[in-house]
């Protein structure tokens, strides 16, 4: 991905988000939701200022027709990024194979991250 | 404490699980949960073909497999296998309990939520940018409000042993037997919101014990014995607080990962999960691993419920055909585009509608075409073509010409495969709920 957005300080590592974080997709019509949960809750942070939803959108421009919308969950150190119009018209209509955006989930997890070069 | 397991997470979920926990699960309730938006259109267009069927079509081997040990273990049964034909879905329990001696078995079918008759050209559809139903311009299959607990409870105070639906609300098909076990008010929104995380918990099976999770690498995503993963179990206390588990021989795990995972799946707003019966407050949920595959969940609220119902609504999508012809060895994923390259020309000159037809290479771009990613690497590449239409015979046609590459298309193609099924397409409405009427009947074997 060209699209990293951080402004490190320190040395850093750029990692896929799937070495610090886990995540699951879910479709509602032409919404789809993906929610990621970082693996150690010392991540959060780091997974909360680098993955906005902005930048999911960035991502993916025509895969995701309409906004994307994140909420917070600290306590469980876990992020739900919900799209909009996401599913090339949802289950019964997408021509995708994978019609229900089950694999959205590796979408997220594909993305990079930039780890403190000093993190464990 | 109430023991509630989850016997079929989807329409087409496994049996033999579900039999295990008849059998051995020391349940008060085994629920199946057997309706998607799909499945809903299908059930209408099945039932148009024919008057007998539109319900779930492994009902009656579901109920074959479990109806023995599940009234031998005192287990009552919570169903929406009825689909778009619960009558016809209830008789069918019926001739199976008969079929296998039980005498005197009751089954609830809770009608009611078909409000097709309600819909007009002029309803607003809300997920297609509040466009009437006319402006779909495919013929109406059918319309379902999702009925909510109000609609189970009377057939539960019934001491059915079956309790069949049709469309409700999937969490409503647990909290529906925790609101009757435990007598909660209907206004009782903190506990019917921790209810409701219970059951949207429970709702999709194996994705809380295991399924939808295993992903190979550093062991941290590794199930145990996937190929024979078990469905889940609450333990439900008296004040909605719960503990998600699993028969222990059974395979799979239940882990705070796999109860994360499944808490925000298909959820928008954790601060607000709406459903018939409240507007859910996952947002402070806690969870706690307090043994092997045994995760205690509380601290969902709840605040007072939605005015109005949701309306699936099903329409004829007609015809989705499919076709593929693969490419291996050196240069396969060159040889393969030379063929998508061809089909889009030849194909296009159809003047086809708009996005009714796609070209994937699997291989490469099978599912992230559109997110913009490709793969490269492959040597084993199948071109994939999907077209939509309301015409059998320009899928046909379709078909047709992606064959005819066997002879005429680049070096090597081979593995000619083609398919046409037929379609639906769903949008949803909102309905008020002094328009739906749901009603409970008895039948008894």
């Amino acid at each position: 991905m060209s699209d990293d957005r951080s402004e490190p300080t320190t040395p850093t590592r750029r990692v896929l988000l799937r070495e610090i974080a886990h995540a699951r997709a879910g479709d509602k019509g032409n919404t789809s939701n993906v929610s990621v949960w970082a693996w150690d809750e010392g991540d959060y942070t780091l997974i909360k200022q680098q993955l906005t939803a902005e930048r999911i959108k960035a991502a993916f421009p025509d895969l995701i027709q309409g906004t994307v919308v994140r909420y917070e969950l600290p306590h469980l150190a876990g992020l739900n990024f919900v799209m909009q119009d996401a599913l090339e018209g949802g289950v019964n209509t997408s021509l995708n194979l994978d019609s229900h955006g089950k694999s959205w989930s590796y979408l997220v997890l594909g993305l990079s991250i930039e780890l403190p070069q000093n993190r464990r | 404490m109430l023991r509630i397991g989850c016997g079929a997470g989807f329409s087409s979920d496994r049996l033999e699980p579900a039999v295990d926990l008849a059998e051995r699960g020391r349940l008060d309730f085994l629920v199946f949960e057997c309706v998607g938006e799909r499945t809903l259109a299908f059930g209408h267009r099945d039932r148009k073909l024919d008057p007998s069927k539109g319900y779930n079509p492994q009902l009656a081997a579901r109920m074959r497999a479990v109806l023995g040990p599940a009234r031998a273990n005192g287990t009552r049964i919570v169903t929406n296998m009825g689909v778009a034909n619960v009558p016809a879905a209830g008789e069918v329990v019926i001739a199976v309990a008969r079929e296998l001696g039980l005498e005197g078995l009751k089954v609830a079918c809770v009608e009611g939520d078909e409000v097709t008759h309600l819909m007009t050209p002029a309803t607003p559809l809300f997920d297609n940018h509040d466009r009437p139903i006319a402006a779909v311009g495919r013929p109406l299959a059918g319309a379902n409000a999702y009925l909510g607990v109000d609609a189970i409870l009377p057939a539960l105070a019934s001491g059915a042993d079956v309790v069949i639906t049709g469309r409700v609300a999937d969490p409503s098909l647990f909290l529906a037997p925790i609101v009757h076990r435990f007598g909660w008010h209907q206004d009782d929104w903190a506990r019917l919101g921790q209810g409701t995380l219970v059951g949207h918990l429970m709702e999709c099976g194996m994705q809380i014990t295991g399924g939808y999770f295993a992903d190979p690498g550093d062991g941290r995503k590794d199930v145990p014995c996937l190929a024979d993963c078990g469905f889940p179990i609450a333990e439900v206390a008296g004040d909605g607080t719960a503990t998600i588990t699993k028969l222990a021989e059974a395979g799979g795990c239940v882990t705070s990962r796999t109860v994360k995972e499944q808490l925000l799946y298909e959820v928008h707003d954790p601060a607000a999960y709406l459903t018939p019966d409240v507007t859910a407050d996952f947002s402070a949920v806690r969870m706690a691993e307090t043994g092997r595959d045994r995760v205690r969940v509380e601290g969902a609220g709840g605040r007072p419920r939605p005015e109005q119902l949701k309306v699936t609504v099903g329409f004829d999508g007609g015809f989705l055909g499919e076709a593929g012809i693969s490419y291996a060895g050196p240069g396969a994923a060159g040889r393969a585009r030379l063929a998508a390259e061809i089909l889009a020309e030849r194909l296009t000159r159809k003047h086809l509608p708009a996005n009714t037809l796609r070209i994937d290479l699997i291989g490469l771009n099978s599912l992230y075409q559109t997110a913009g990613l490709n793969a490269e690497l492959s040597e084993d590449v199948r071109v994939r073509v999907a077209l939509r239409s309301m015409q059998r015979d320009v899928c046909e046609w379709m078909l047709w010409e992606v064959e005819s590459l066997l002879c005429c298309g680049p070096a090597g193609g081979g593995g000619y495969r083609g398919q046409i099924t037929p379609s639906v397409v769903t949008h949803s409405t909102l309905i008020d709920r002094a328009a739906v009427t749901p009603s409970v009947r008895l039948l008894v074997a």
